[in-house]
């Protein structure tokens, strides 16, 4: 059934008793076309896009645990495009086009919302790698500008503008970004994978992958074998479990981030603010709480949640940054499985193994790339090649040498 | 996460630096050859998810270089040494 007011309307004389499930809840099949392991934002916008863009709908998207259980529901919701290198920003650019026109093409409500990305500079320098970023940002015809201290001071007035380690001088500003309902993204996507024949099978661990002559024939998994024509690897900050049952090691570390999001407040914060000097940034969701974020705990991890220190040195960040956060409560924290790639850019590539394609490296941005990597990663399957848009996202550049290092960042930083 | 420093006893882990997997290797030759042996060593890791061989630094206490078996997926301690009593036992 198609949503609409008709239909919103006509279940309300029902008392909204008769709502059908968004999607089936299928056994698994004995074999697919394709067969995508990790049913997480990425895995489900790949399904996604394999069937409306591709015709490929003999797909079956293989989730450990429920659907959403992972990073698309636990990642700050933010989306933008705001990236300098050519390997990063085209495919960003994409992937926010696609934001833009998402919930009339998978009709679904995912509450997106354009109110704007502002990352603040505090000294003649930042200003000038801001500006940089910004020219090389339109040059790809993304919008992008620079603001002085009073346009910003227009904005959020309750900045600490004189903050005596960071005065704010000004900010760069990306007036289509936003934020995003992240849940209803992932739901968005399997209602609208569902609808065109892909099987969404939850509860249902991959634990082995079957490869015969370097090719591979299928998983083995909680709930059967189950074979394939081709495998596509989406696990994100398990990816490197995955990818060792067929005897793969991949340049990732998965780290530990942790997020937070205060009591409900009235309408305060108006767009996105990141303190990047102080490693935090904040915005208000359509609910009123806060939802704020800083940087990695620093240690590897699988626990999904993190150590204190790192949770203080966040607020201290924020509060500075913003003094009346001092009094607001803190509501909830988690933590997500960052899958850290060695040079801070995702991998969407094929493998030694011709039937066997990789998506990982999200780092800590995957959620805004959520519809660009499945439309790329669908097109890489579908075609056996990488599209233009993650050309450059190779497995083999850190040994080619053709990395792509926006911020010089990934799981050691020092190293790279 | 509590660790337990040779020197200076139980500290909290803001005291310390965490420099990733202890067990990789680094290659001493720098002939053309060997860089397959670099490219592992700077790129590739295990990644373990569970028991794990780590280095971290005392950097905020004894500037100790230390080895700690870690649990990456419960991330308890279970035991901690200094980098060159690991190098010479080869074991935490």
């Amino acid at each position: 059934m198609r949503y609409s007011i008709f239909s919103l309307a006509k279940n309300a004389w029902s008392g909204h008793k008769n709502w059908k499930p968004a999607w089936r809840e299928p056994e698994p099949k004995s074999s697919y076309d394709v067969v995508i392991v990790g049913g997480g934002g990425h895995g489900l916008s790949t399904a996604y896009y394999l069937a409306k863009e591709h015709g490929i709908t003999n797909v079956a998207v293989l989730e450990k645990s429920w659907l959403g259980s992972g990073n698309i529901g636990r990642n700050t919701t933010i989306i933008r495009s705001n990236y300098m290198l050519p390997g990063n920003e085209p495919f960003y650019e994409k992937s926010l086009q696609l934001w833009e026109g998402l919930e009339q093409d998978f009709n679904f409500n995912a509450m997106i919302s354009q109110r704007g990305i502002m990352n603040l500079y505090h000294s003649d320098a930042q200003r000038d790698g801001f500006a940089r970023r910004g020219n090389a940002m339109r040059i790809h015809g993304v919008d992008a500008e620079l603001l002085d201290r009073e346009q910003v001071r227009e904005m959020v007035p309750f900045l600490d503008f004189d903050n005596a380690r960071f005065p704010i001088q000004g900010a760069l500003i990306q007036r289509r970004g936003g934020t995003v309902r992240h849940d209803a993204v992932a739901w968005g996507f399997a209602r609208g994978a569902d609808s065109r024949g892909v099987d969404i099978i939850q509860n249902c661990e991959v634990q082995g992958i079957k490869i015969e002559n370097g090719k591979v024939l299928g998983v083995e998994t909680s709930r059967g074998s189950i074979g394939c024509n081709k495998l596509a690897l989406c696990a994100a900050g398990n990816s490197s479990e995955v990818a060792a049952m067929a005897g793969m090691k991949l340049p990732l570390e998965s780290h530990v981030l942790q997020a937070f999001v205060s009591e409900g407040l009235k309408p305060y914060i108006p767009n996105v603010v990141t303190f990047g000097a102080g490693h935090f940034y904040v915005s208000q969701s359509n609910k009123g709480g806060l939802v704020f974020g800083g940087d990695l705990d620093g240690y590897n991890s699988y626990a999904r949640r993190g150590n204190l220190p790192t949770v203080e040195h966040v607020i201290e960040a924020g509060v500075s940054m913003i003094p009346g956060l001092s009094r607001i409560k803190v509501l909830r924290s988690w933590g997500g499985i960052m899958d850290m790639s060695m040079d801070g850019t995702p991998i969407i590539d094929k493998t030694h193994i011709p039937n066997m394609y990789l998506n990982c490296g999200w780092c800590y941005g995957g959620f805004k790339a959520t519809p660009a990597s499945g439309w790329c990663y669908a097109y890489t399957i579908a075609n056996d090649r990488p599209h233009e848009f993650n050309s450059l996202m190779r497995l083999d550049r850190f040994r080619t040498g053709y990395t792509v290092d926006e911020k010089g960042a990934g799981a050691q930083p020092n190293l790279h | 996460m509590r660790i337990k420093c040779p020197y200076c006893g139980e500290r909290p882990n803001e005291e310390f630096t965490c420099l990733g997997d202890a067990s990789l290797k680094r290659p001493t030759s720098n002939e053309p050859d060997t860089m397959d042996e670099w490219f592992d060593y700077v790129y590739i890791r295990d990644n373990l998810k569970g028991r794990m061989h780590e280095h971290w630094h005392h950097s905020g206490g004894c500037r100790s270089w230390l080895v700690v078996d870690r649990d990456t997926e419960t991330h308890e301690i279970f035991g901690v040494t200094t980098a060159r009593d690991y190098n010479a036992k080869g074991k935490v």
